[in-house]
């Protein structure tokens, strides 16, 4: 096959090029620059948007002996990741910019114009396992992406090939080392790309400024103090509410209302919820017969929890889930699995979180911790 | 393989690798006093006097550098801040737009960091620079510190006439350097004769090696060093002299100057293949720069061996990257640092708008050229564009 390498610069896309040359496709490397102004040098370990990871990416190809060029794609980053992701937290919601990245630029805008210049397929280092059109968890459970790939369609499967999946991370740096890869030690990226010093709440003020509105305690309806901002809060979040309480009981963010720009907040008991409403969903494989069993993840690096699927209102989802849950946001995406210890929970669809509440009794559900 | 990209590098003249073979294997500091050190400065003298020859420069006149770089960085710089020297008030620099970087960031490193203020050139569509539009430019001249137009344009080929400008700039006392690092080997380049005052030029685009260079400048230019230390290149380039390299150098240029008219007829007979060939299976094809029959002084108006096309509707990266997959090596202009395809100054600055700024690629022949190497090009360029057009479409 001609495959399009999207190569970061980092550990995994470099060894993801090799072994699809390894496995005689005809490899091309390709660097997304995502930034518009981008720094010559990293600062610190994150990020994949700096002239030195493009350089990084180039001498791999270089040494795989594959062409190797750089597309700009910041108008459309900006555009459909980082104007949705600033969107999203002005609305009220929690976005996944990783998601939207993958399913909006990888492979929408890449891909498109990879199969427009004869490419059959996009070759990235995302940790999940992709084989007959399936995509399932990677074997590493640590460094499983299967969550932000979730949102994918069959159409943009089909022209995926996720060549890491079958192994860990720290087989990925061997390999990477045996090969004599410079990046072999590179250091993970985390966080989110395009906020390299990691300060989402100080990257959101400056493009959203202050906009103060009131922290209400859920349990009395009073005004327990002040904020700058709601997108300075996620649902579930604990530390950095800038208030104190006399009960000396930990607060949870258990709600975010942007028109009145109101934080409420609450103690544990009352932060968990067991029954979630989605928007309209994808699906990985063409759309199940409602209602089915499967577990839900409901963000990042969250557990999986079992539940029932159900179709809800303007064709969105009923998610009841079997345990209860905190910090389930609006915005993140309810990702669906079909639990398969032996080849690996497969991906069955996704949709965005539109509301979550405690619709049972407490007792019911074992409180879940998060 | 096909090469097409002559103007980013020629290969290496085979009389060039025996030189410097042979001179590699010797030891010598031109600089020393010993046998073995003036045998390695009798070498590096011989190169200058040839290529001061070959250039109608005077061997005095040579400064060997690092290359073209080098030299246009020592020439703005040099000659402003020992303009500005001898009379404070001389802090403006005029400058063309369609400059090499080279020339480009000193100049705007020179606004930055040393209060110098920077005029810019009117520049024809053609990319030529006018006598009109630099005598407009310098004004009276009392507050300019130099002027600095290139020769021949590196991406779209266009050939000013130089000595007209020299003479333009010297009427109100300004000093003139040009970067003619395209135009050597390709059009007549005679340094006495232009009367340029300062004038760079490199081995690598004739068949020379890369990392040498020179800086052409008048015996009684003032210019202020870029590096400092044991005094070589009349004190104004110090560093030990890379003799092997300068005598591939010498022997690069001698050998381009002297088969230049053959060769420029072959690379304009080529080229005008190219170009024809090109317009047949893509019509709404579209030259950059002057015509291909331009004249500028008797001489060719644009590079023999430069062809720069516009293919509306594609973009110059899809379309290097296909032909670069069939083999065919050329080039879309100047890249960033970034290695991010930005829209080419030297087209906004002739008035291309970013779209057709963006949609086009530059062929450059060279010595090594041949008839094989067009046919190439021409048996896969209709499918590319086409192509080429299409993963277009899906930008928004």
């Amino acid at each position: 096959m001609r495959l399009l390498a999207a190569m970061s610069g980092g550990v995994d896309s470099a060894v993801a090029a090799a072994l699809a040359v390894d496995a005689g496709h005809d490899v091309t490397g390709v660097h997304l620059a995502l930034s518009p102004d981008r720094q010559t040098l990293r600062s610190g370990a994150r990020g994949c948007c700096s002239v030195e990871d493009a350089h990084d990416a180039r001498r791999v190809a270089d040494e795989l002996g594959i062409p190797f060029y750089v597309w700009d794609l910041a108008d459309r980053f900006r555009e459909d990741v980082v104007d949705d992701f600033v969107a999203e937290y002005e609305a009220g919601r929690t976005p996944n910019p990783c998601l939207r990245c993958n399913e909006k630029i990888k492979f929408t805008a890449v891909l498109d114009r990879a199969r427009a210049l004869g490419f059959d397929a996009v070759v990235t280092g995302h940790h999940a396992r992709l084989a007959d059109g399936e995509l399932r968890r990677s074997v590493d459970a640590g460094k499983d992406q299967s969550y932000v790939l979730g949102v994918l369609t069959p159409e943009q499967l089909a022209a995926a090939v996720f060549p890491l999946g079958g192994m860990t991370k720290d087989r990925v740096r061997e390999i990477a080392a045996e090969r004599g890869f410079a990046v072999a030690t590179k250091a993970d990226s985390h966080d989110i790309c395009f906020i390299p010093d990691g300060d989402t709440r100080g990257f959101l003020a400056k493009k959203l400024g202050s906009r103060p509105g009131p922290l209400v305690d859920a349990a009395t309806g009073a005004t327990v103090g002040e904020h700058d901002g709601t997108y300075g809060f996620t649902v579930g979040q604990r530390r950095g509410l800038g208030i104190s309480v006399g009960d000396q009981q930990p607060r949870y963010v258990l709600g975010i209302e942007p028109v009145t720009r109101t934080v409420t907040i609450g103690t544990a008991d009352l932060a968990g919820v067991d029954e979630i409403t989605t928007a309209g969903p994808t699906w990985t494989a063409g759309a199940p017969a409602l209602p089915f069993r499967a577990q839900v993840q409901l963000r990042a690096h969250g557990r999986p929890v079992g539940c029932e699927v159900a179709a809800g209102a303007d064709g969105g989802l009923v998610v009841r889930l079997d345990e209860v849950q905190r910090g389930v946001a609006a915005g993140q995406s309810a990702v669906l699995y079909e639990p398969d210890a032996e080849r690996g929970d497969h991906v069955v669809g996704q949709a965005a979180i539109r509301t979550a509440a405690r619709q049972r009794t407490p007792d019911r559900a074992a409180t879940a911790a998060d | 393989m096909t090469y097409l990209d002559h103007a980013a590098t020629t290969p290496v003249l085979p009389e060039v690798l025996a030189a410097m073979t042979e001179q590699l294997g010797r030891v010598g500091n031109a600089s020393s006093l010993h046998a073995s050190g003036r045998a390695a400065r009798r070498a590096a003298e011989q190169a200058r006097e040839r290529l001061a020859e070959a250039l109608g420069a005077r061997p005095s006149e040579v400064l060997f550098t690092g290359g073209g770089t080098e030299s246009d960085n020592l020439a703005v710089k040099g000659l402003f801040w020992a303009r500005r020297q001898a009379d404070p008030r001389r802090r403006r620099i005029v400058v063309s737009p369609a400059e090499h970087h080279a020339v480009l960031d000193s100049v705007e490193w020179l606004a930055t960091h040393e209060g110098a203020e920077v005029t810019w050139l009117r520049v024809e569509p053609s990319g030529r620079v006018t006598p009109q539009a630099l005598a407009e430019a310098l004004g009276d001249g009392s507050d300019v510190a130099v002027a600095s137009v290139m020769w021949a344009n590196n991406e779209i080929g266009t050939v000013s006439d130089i000595a007209e400008l020299a003479a333009t700039a010297h009427d109100v006392g300004v000093p003139l350097h040009t970067d003619a690092v395209q135009a050597v080997g390709q059009v007549l380049v005679d340094f006495g004769a232009s009367g340029v005052d300062a004038l760079t030029m490199t081995g690598h685009k004739l068949g020379g090696p890369m990392g040498a260079g020179v800086l052409l400048l008048r015996r009684e230019a003032e210019c202020t060093p870029l590096l400092h230390g044991g005094g070589q290149e009349r004190d104004v380039r110090s560093g030990t002299l890379d003799v092997a390299a300068i005598v591939g150098l010498g022997v690069a240029t001698v050998s381009a100057v002297h088969g230049r008219v053959e060769r420029a007829a072959e690379l304009r007979r080529l080229r005008d293949r190219l170009v024809a060939g090109v317009v047949e299976q893509v019509p709404d094809v579209r030259l950059n720069g002057a015509p291909l029959d331009d004249v500028v002084r008797s001489g060719p108006g644009r590079l023999p061996g430069n062809a720069h096309l516009s293919f509306p509707g594609a973009e110059g990266d899809a379309l290097l990257m296909l032909l670069d997959a069939r083999g065919i090596e050329c080039s879309t202009g100047s890249a960033c640092s970034a290695g991010v395809a930005r829209p080419s100054h030297v087209l906004t600055a002739v008035g291309a708008d970013p779209d057709r700024a963006r949609s086009s690629l530059r062929f450059s022949l060279g010595h090594t050229s041949t008839d094989a190497d067009v046919d190439a090009l021409l048996a896969v360029v209709a499918p590319v564009v086409e192509r080429a057009r299409r993963a277009g479409m899906g930008r928004r």
